[in-house]
């Protein structure tokens, strides 16, 4: 598969023509897919879909009909995520500007580019903290126009903070049970009277807080307070905060910052196990390249607000594009 | 006539507003605190002078010289003492604070001067009321006197923000107090100029509000402290031409509400349109809004 | 990470501690005040001054209480709580004034009076609070200040009778209300007149109780959570899906509430009560023991209410320099921990005591 590099100036055309050559397809075996894909596409046939295995590590990326990317085993089932032509202007500066990304539904998914470049304005669109000024975000396959930040979160959005966020006063435990707080419900006058209903549903709240902890193996600090963790749980903390809200879409905003090398390769470790224990799409910013090439199948640059190359860890990696927009023009030259 | 006489008074007490609301919005621009006990040092300003002129029979100048000379050192002992301690604390607790300071000034006011009210001599002498219209429009030299002072201070107050050192400090301050700090300007100094400044504005704004309406007693400011508070938000809350704005605004509507409305439902009427205002404007009529970055 | 150990693994005797630092112990706390007081009224070693400041002490507790569900558990800072203590009363009188005759058993009609003062402190709470949650920090401050401002004007014009055709009601003067041979119940400023006192010990104690119950329960619950997440992160709050308006707008009604209830009990302890009882004074007094009791601490609103009610009182015989002196206390009490030499001097005496070697735990969590 050839690198999908653009030109900035004619990304437009240069999106039909990939378009086009994924239509018309390289090789048969190409052909196939993107029939599939389109097919699987236009009506979301759960039947056909095959059963959702332990995913294989290094997955196949096959190119789409409406210009993306996405692992091989997804391609039967809508993708979580398609933004098409999602800008966002602040006071005349387009932030962010004719962004189109896919993520399939099991895909790791990376989404990298120089610092101010737009990365963390995305997932704000992503989670409706910002409202987009034009174009269309789709959850697996559902238009979130309208929709604001609760509610995207009750459609399977979940994210954490580059700047952590957590409940600081509250204890590790409550702030993942403050996660759960649409998975288990009950009303006011239950908590308040102390109905049967809320014996139940804390006992029930309290199991599943556990059982999430336990992926990053937190139990064990469960009743500290979140303010009092260090640095990496609290980023670890944020993670299954977002876990438990039962999300189809994790997007994760530099989870490694600040965490030391085992801390990130055992943080790859539980992004991918995450991914394959919940069956969910992870989508994350990162300027960790060893994290970000080690478990990322698909990755989008972006810079100044727009995507500059989209493909696998090797295209990326060796795309001129994304080394200028890193290193400056010079370095490309010299390379 | 009766429209424009109430639209005068209206633009007079709210420039009283005005001038009160100014040392409100610059405290709370540059320290970020709700100083309640602002409107208790315009009831000490109206004592001071009050003083000055009726036990020492001094010469009215001389009284107001001594309340904005009394109520700028006021300032800065209060600031001092009860508000610098506390800069990195809660707002909350700096808000109680500044409720305890109001409270110490009210109860220190009554042991020294009684609960008795004080009838106030009015500051402006000389010639009578104006008189339009063939006597149809009467206009006070309170009023008038009011309307100009408080324009001459918004205009200086803007000028000296934005031309002198200290006014640019102070804009620096507020903006980011530790950048300030980093670039070498004195926060402290900076914070108790503006306490100062806004004090002496109250001192005033104390002898202004007297002139016209001569009743003094400890709670004299508290009232008044109250509704040009809401001045300031209602203007947006850190912005000068917004506290004077706000102020007169305030003042046109209280004035006008007595009139056509009721004396009783007055205050009523007034709060109620700052709550409209702060609805649809929610940073107030010039203020900025600053969203929280995610 | 010390407290690493589950619950199951704490010795017997740390849980009892925890049980008496925790909720538990604030509600024996109010049981064991009352118990005392009971006594001392038994044994007349009680001045009749102070028997009268009794339903007051728990008004101001109550009051206290439910203002610290808005302040310390929802982080927003309102300036009118005495508005909503003030509808409370005012209905609370016109209902006992109405079931005079009907509900002839002064605990009922208490009751009902309580129970009517907290439905419409939980509508005008609804009332205000929609649009107010709209804002946040000083200026939802200021915006529940006008409310509460607005309500007491609006109370100081009102008049209520009733006669045998019903209640009437009027904006302008008593003689509005087109009665022939009816009770006036609420005279514009001169406020609810004609009340019959009905409030007792008993009841303000179990009206506390009741308000702690409230207030504990919903903060251990998925609704107090929502409302802690709310205050500690908005953003990260609507991120896990939470309806931040829909939480606000909670604590703040229920609030309302509880204050409606107290300012009912407030009512019925006194033969007149006027609106400007309840103007942003009193407001700004409920607040200063919140703050004093430690913001988001229950227990410490429950004490701090109940000493600086009475304190005013003990300071009598200071006479005039009582006032002056909780001003000084009051700032003295605020500033000196953020004096450094004094705080590193607390933090030795702090370190010196024995209980403080166990367990900080605060109740609820809150900061």
């Amino acid at each position: 598969m050839s690198p999908t590099t653009q030109n900035p100036d004619s990304e437009k055309k240069t999106y039909r023509a990939q378009a086009e050559r994924a239509k018309t397809g390289e090789t048969s075996e190409k052909k196939t897919y993107a029939a599939q894909a389109a097919k699987a596409h236009d009506k979301d046939a759960p039947g056909t879909a095959p059963v959702a295995g332990p995913v294989d590590k290094g997955a196949r990326m096959v190119p789409l009909p409406s210009d993306g990317i996405v692992p091989e085993r997804d391609l039967y089932s809508t993708p979580v995520l398609e933004c098409r032509h999602l800008g966002i202007d602040f006071g005349g500066l387009h932030a962010v500007e004719d962004f189109n990304l896919i993520v399939g539904k099991t895909e790791i998914a990376g989404l990298i580019g120089p610092n101010g470049a737009g990365k963390t304005t995305v997932f704000n669109l992503l989670t409706k903290v910002y409202q987009p000024t034009r174009g269309t975000i789709l959850l697996d396959g559902k238009d979130t126009s309208g929709m604001n930040t609760a509610r995207l979160s009750r459609e399977g959005v979940a994210r954490t903070f580059q700047n952590i966020r957590l409940f600081s006063s509250m204890t590790v435990e409550e702030n993942v049970t403050i996660g759960l707080h649409n998975a288990v419900p009950y009303g006011m006058w239950s908590g308040i009277l102390r109905l049967p209903k809320y014996w139940v549903s804390e006992h029930k709240l309290h199991e599943r807080a556990m059982e999430l902890l336990d992926v990053f193996d937190m139990t064990g600090v469960a009743n500290v307070e979140a303010g009092n963790l260090p640095y990496g749980a609290q980023r670890r903390l944020e993670i299954v905060r977002a876990l438990a809200t039962g999300p189809k879409l994790l997007l994760l905003d530099e989870p490694a910052a600040g965490m030391n090398p085992s801390e990130t390769a055992e943080l790859m470790e539980n992004i991918r196990k995450i991914r394959d224990d919940f069956q969910i799409a992870v989508l994350l910013i990162e300027h960790d390249m060893d994290l970000v090439m080690g478990i990322c199948e698909g990755i989008a640059v972006l810079n100044y607000g727009k995507i500059i190359a989209k493909g696998t860890p090797a295209e990326i990696q060796g795309n001129p594009q994304v080394i200028e927009a890193y290193l400056g023009s010079d370095a490309t030259k010299e390379a | 006539m009766d429209f424009l006489t109430n639209l005068i008074n209206g633009i007079s007490l709210g420039s009283i507003y005005a001038i009160i609301a100014l040392g409100y919005t610059m405290v709370y621009g540059i320290a970020k605190m709700l100083n309640f006990a602002h409107g208790d040092v315009i009831m000490v300003g109206g004592y001071i002078c009050f003083m000055t002129l009726n036990a020492l029979g001094l010469n009215p100048l001389i009284g107001i010289l001594a309340a904005v000379v009394g109520c700028t050192l006021l300032g800065i002992c209060i600031e001092r003492i009860a508000y610098k301690p506390l800069r990195q604390s809660p707002s909350l607790t700096v808000l109680i604070t500044a409720i305890g300071v109001s409270y110490l000034l009210q109860n220190l006011a009554l042991l020294i001067w009684g609960a008795n009210p004080k009838v106030f001599p009015s500051v402006v002498g000389g010639s009578g009321p104006i008189m339009l219209f063939d006597g149809q429009l009467v206009i006070s030299m309170e009023t008038i006197v009011t309307i100009v002072v408080c324009a001459v201070i918004m205009v200086a107050l803007v000028l000296f923000t934005s031309k002198t050192k200290m006014g640019k400090a102070m804009r620096a301050c507020s903006e980011d107090p530790g950048a300030a700090r980093l670039m070498g300007i004195n926060v402290d100094t900076t914070i108790s100029t503006t306490f100062a400044i806004g004090s002496g504005l109250a001192a005033i704004a104390g002898v202004l509000m007297m002139s016209a309406y001569p009743s003094l007693v400890p709670t004299t400011g508290s009232m008044p402290g109250i509704k040009a508070f809401t001045a300031a938000v209602f203007g947006g809350i850190g912005s000068i031409p917004g506290a004077v704005l706000g102020g007169v605004l305030l003042g046109i509507i209280e004035v006008f509400a007595k009139a056509y409305i009721g004396t009783q439902f007055a205050d009523a009427i007034v709060f109620a349109v700052l709550i409209v205002v702060l609805l649809i404007k929610p940073s107030g009529l010039l203020g900025k809004y600053v969203p929280e970055k995610v | 990470m010390a407290k690493e150990t589950t619950a199951a693994a704490v010795p017997t005797k740390d849980r009892l501690l925890k049980a008496l630092t925790g909720n538990l112990g604030t509600y024996l706390i109010v049981v064991a005040f009352f118990v005392i007081i009971e006594a001392m009224i038994a044994g007349k070693s009680i001045t009749s001054a102070f028997q009268g400041q009794l339903v007051p002490i728990c008004v101001y507790v109550s009051a206290a209480l439910s203002l610290n569900l808005v302040v310390g558990v929802s982080g927003e800072l309102s300036l009118g709580h005495a508005g909503f203590m003030s509808v409370g009363a005012f209905s609370g009188a016109i209902l006992s004034s109405v079931l005079m005759d009907a509900v002839p058993d002064p605990a009922l009609r208490l009751l009902l009076c309580i129970i009517t003062g907290g439905i419409f402190g939980a509508i005008f709470g609804a009332i205000v609070g929609v649009p107010v949650m709209r804002l946040s920090g000083d200026y939802l401050a200021i915006v529940t200040l006008a409310f509460g401002e607005i309500i007491k004007n609006l109370l100081n014009n009102l008049y209520v009778g009733h006669d045998a055709a019903g209640l009437h009601f009027s904006m302008t003067d008593t003689t509005s209300l087109g009665m022939t041979n009816g009770t006036v119940v609420v005279n514009g400023p001169q406020g609810a007149v004609g009340i019959t006192k009905i409030s007792t010990f008993v009841a303000g104690t179990l009206l506390v109780l009741f308000t702690l119950f409230v207030v504990l329960n919903l903060m251990k619950s998925r609704s107090g959570r929502a409302i802690m997440a709310v205050r500690d992160n908005k953003i990260a709050a609507e991120a896990v899906g939470i309806n931040v308006t829909k939480y606000r707008l909670m604590a703040f009604v229920v609030a309302a509430a509880l204050a409606g209830m107290a300012g009912a009990l407030y009512a019925m302890n006194f033969s007149s009560v006027v609106p400007s009882r309840f103007d942003y004074n009193t407001s700004i007094l409920i607040l200063v023991y919140v703050v004093l009791g430690g913001i988001g601490s229950m227990r410490g609103s429950v004490i701090a209410a109940a000493i600086l009610t009475v304190l005013p009182e003990t300071l009598r015989f200071m006479a005039d320099y009582r006032m002056l002196i909780y001003a000084v206390v009051l700032i003295a009490v605020m500033v000196l921990p953020n004096i450094p030499a004094v705080a590193s001097l607390m933090e030795k005496v702090k370190e010196a005591m024995p209980w403080n070697k166990r367990t900080t735990a605060e109740e609820g969590g809150a900061q």
